[in-house]
């Protein structure tokens, strides 16, 4: 066939005209007209960009300023309420600018999962037969996909901060200890968690015998935090192996051996272990007090806060890309046909595990490629942060240290940049699931 | 989707950039007004009056600045601007003069490409807090949480000050001065702290400015002033010496009132030349020998228009302190016109 074909190509080139080649060709011969138009369409393109660089460069130097990223480097002098990693205010810029984008990421992940369990809940549940949950269902996903997301973030926002009391509230004064009287406002579940106007003061992990933290380079590991995740890795890795056996075992013999008690002795001892041997315990959020009791200082000392800032953003990002998530689910429900739901109730399925093993793993397929846009939207939409003070990287990198330094263009490219990269690492993950569940035609 | 992002960057960059090269003077006079960049709304130094005219201690200087240039101190549009936007408001173009409570720095000055001409107020960052929180200087302050405007050198002594001291805060960081009294009031944070001059200010807008006080820590020096565009030396110099010509007008006891018969009775050759009767100083500068005389007449001279806008009869009740007039103490002080 390929030899045939070869032969052919060679007889028809044979009977072309030889004329030699003419300039007017390149306009009046198909075969290279649209060669032609590309090279001259990126041309003027590769020129336009040329001419907006130096013009950008020539009105910079204008302006006795230049392109320089070594601000980077630079002492930033301010400081940031939520950090993952150590900082201070004498850290450098660019320091902060990672702080920022390790804030940006953790709303974006929350935000990604949160946003998924509801939309698959929502989506599903809005295609049910019970009318009370299928309209509210309907009512929240129009609620949510029909007000400008700046909206939620705020009212949320405002909801959480202005509706809880002030740390002070919650101070025992030396007239309480006198008529033992009770403070105006109380920890919940336990006493263990405070909510303020401020956020939520959280019980934080505290280790009496932490591993020391060594580093690797300029990078320190923290090794108390790497031991914990290898624990609990390690002990699921031997669960499956574990249930990989017993499978084995039943499909050889007929009968499943007990793996419960094994499965629950691997899963839980050795991290309980670990946990016992450094030290574990909480570290309960309280105001500092002095002998007779009576509270001292501004805020809860010990523990965790999670600043209104962050819940909302959270809380907002979830439940509008929820929403949107939700219609993507529905849609990727109804493309399966009812057949499908039938042959399993002839199978003798209940409805629940219908839906579970046939509708929603073959749904997947065409749920994933809206999914991967509605995760971008979300992670670029967590840039909004700044309407309520959320200290991500528009508000560190594009916010304060703009401002301080006056380095507008640097800080908005590398911005660009870093959300552009952050987009297109989560579009290839997205696009690699969606090749390994996609329908495999052969 | 990364080539077109880059390219509108950098196509924005390229238009503002054009904006910025012709005389500032000529742009002005073109235009018929002068764009000042105010303060969102800060009382007593700019906040649009319940008219919905701007007024204020900084408005003032922007109305002589204009009296200067136009001749008529009502030519003026303020562009209300946070203090995140209000130096690329100035180097794009948008103003021509920014009198925005701006403190004049290092790095603001050279690093930014800006030129601080005068300044109209010395002031200092202090702490504003609540009176039954039971403080009563901000070393006590350790652990608090402190709302602080984004953008400003305030944020910076902020961070020095409590380090220097080695005690804590949380810091909350809020866009404008509005926002940053509604978190303070909603007890969002314990302290506010900002320039002493706009915690008088804010305090005085507040239902209970009685429960309020402002602690005695000055932590910094920040002299505020106008500001212009670097290398704009004429227009510099319109602005500075508009400035200093409200100083002059006080220091020989020009006012509003008094500016006809004084013009028209006065043998002090200074003050002669400072109202156009005799020399051309206007001309010097490109403007009308009338310059002077008619930015006095707009609002009054500088200690008309404190006492008016900040000064002890009003509801912010500021002292003249550091603003008085060398000849009483003050650091106010302006060379000769001569």
């Amino acid at each position: 066939m390929g030899r045939k074909q070869g032969n052919m190509t060679m007889a028809m080139a044979s009977e072309a005209p030889k004329d030699g080649f003419r300039l007017s060709m390149l306009i009046y011969d198909t075969r290279f007209r649209s060669f032609t138009i590309q090279v001259i369409v990126l041309l003027l393109v590769l020129l336009g960009i040329g001419w907006l660089v130096d013009n950008t460069i020539a009105n910079l130097a204008a302006k006795d300023k230049d392109i320089n990223f070594g601000f980077l480097w630079n002492r930033a002098g301010y400081d940031i309420e939520q950090q993952l990693i150590p900082y201070t205010n004498d850290s450098t810029h660019g320091r902060a600018a990672i702080i920022g984008l390790l804030n940006t990421l953790v709303v974006a992940f929350w935000g990604c999962i949160f946003a998924t369990v509801i939309g698959v809940f929502v989506g599903v549940l809005r295609l049910s037969k019970n009318w009370l949950v299928g309209r509210l269902m309907t009512v929240y996903v129009e609620a949510f996909r029909n007000v400008p997301l700046l909206l939620w973030i705020i009212v949320v926002f405002v909801v959480t901060s202005e509706t809880a009391p002030q740390p002070k509230d919650f101070k025992v004064t030396a007239e309480m200890v006198q008529t033992g009287a009770e403070p105006a406002a109380q920890k919940i579940l336990f006493n263990t968690i405070a909510i303020t106007n401020r956020g939520w003061n959280i019980p934080g992990p505290l280790f009496e015998r932490p591993l020391p933290t060594v580093h690797l380079g300029s990078v320190p590991l923290n090794l108390t935090f790497l031991a914990i995740i290898a624990a609990v890795v390690g002990s699921f890795v031997a669960n499956r192996r574990v249930l990989r056996h017993a499978r084995l075992v039943q499909e050889d013999t007929g009968i499943r051996p007990v793996t419960w008690w094994k499965s629950l002795l691997i899963l839980i001892a050795p991290i309980v272990i670990l946990l016992v041997a450094l030290g574990f315990h909480l570290d309960i959020p309280a105001f500092p007090a002095d002998e007779n009791g009576v509270s001292k200082g501004f805020n809860f000392q010990g523990g965790i806060l999670v600043q209104h800032s962050f819940s909302a953003l959270l809380i907002a990002l979830s439940l509008y890309t929820g929403a949107f998530i939700a219609e993507a689910v529905r849609a990727g429900v109804m493309a399966i046909s009812r057949g499908q739901t039938e042959a399993a109730y002839a199978l003798g399925l209940r409805p629940g595990r219908t839906m579970n093993l046939i509708i929603l793993p073959q749904a997947l397929r065409v749920i994933i490629p809206p999914l991967i846009s509605q995760y971008l939207n979300l992670t670029k939409n967590t840039s909004l942060g700044i309407a309520v003070s959320y200290l991500d990287l528009r508000g560190t990198l594009g916010g304060i240290t703009l401002n301080q330094t006056g380095r507008e263009l640097e800080c908005m490219l590398l911005m660009m940049l870093t959300y552009l990269i952050i987009s297109l690492i989560i579009s290839s993950l997205m696009n690699a699931f969606n090749s390994a569940v996609k329908l495999k035609e052969r | 989707m990364k080539k077109s992002v880059f390219l509108g960057v950098v196509a924005a960059t390229a238009m503002t950039a054009g904006f910025a090269s012709a005389s500032t003077l000529d742009d002005v006079k073109a235009r018929g007004e002068l764009l000042c960049g105010s303060n969102t709304g800060l009382t007593g130094f700019g906040a649009p009056d319940a008219n919905g005219n701007w007024v204020g201690f900084d408005v003032s200087l922007c109305r002589a600045v204009a009296a200067a240039v136009l001749g008529d101190p009502a030519k003026v549009k303020f562009v209300p601007t946070t203090g995140e936007t209000r130096f690329t408001a100035l180097a794009s173009g948008e103003v021509d003069l920014l009198v925005r409570n701006s403190t004049w720095t290092f790095s603001r000055d050279n690093d930014l490409k800006l030129d601080f001409v005068a300044v109209n107020y010395y002031d200092g960052q202090g702490f504003m807090v609540k009176k039954d929180l039971g403080v009563s200087s901000a070393k006590e302050l350790d652990g608090a949480t402190v709302c602080i405007q984004t953008g400003t050198t305030t944020e910076l002594n902020l961070a020095d000050f409590f380090k220097f001291n080695n005690i804590s805060y949380t810091p909350v960081t809020v866009q404008d001065d509005s926002e940053a009294q509604r978190q303070y009031l909603a007890g969002a944070c314990d302290a506010y702290t900002t320039d002493a001059s706009g915690l008088a200010a804010s305090r005085a807008t507040m239902a209970d400015p009685e429960n309020h006080i402002i602690l005695p820590e000055i932590i910094s020096k920040e002299p505020l002033g106008p500001v212009v565009r670097h290398g704009d030396n004429q227009w510099g110099d319109i602005v500075r010496w508009t400035y200093f010509a409200l100083l002059i007008a006080e220091e020989k006891g020009i006012t509003k009132a008094n500016i006809e018969e004084v013009a028209a009775s006065s043998t002090d050759p200074e003050v002669r030349r400072l109202l156009g009767v005799e020399g051309d100083s206007g001309v010097m500068m490109g403007l009308d020998n009338n310059w002077a005389k008619n930015a006095i007449a707009a609002n009054g001279n500088y200690g008309e228009i404190f006492e008016a806008n900040i000064g002890a009869s009003t509801p912010i009740g500021l002292a003249r302190g550091l603003n008085a007039l060398w000849t009483q103490g003050g650091l106010q002080y302006a060379p000769p016109l001569r």
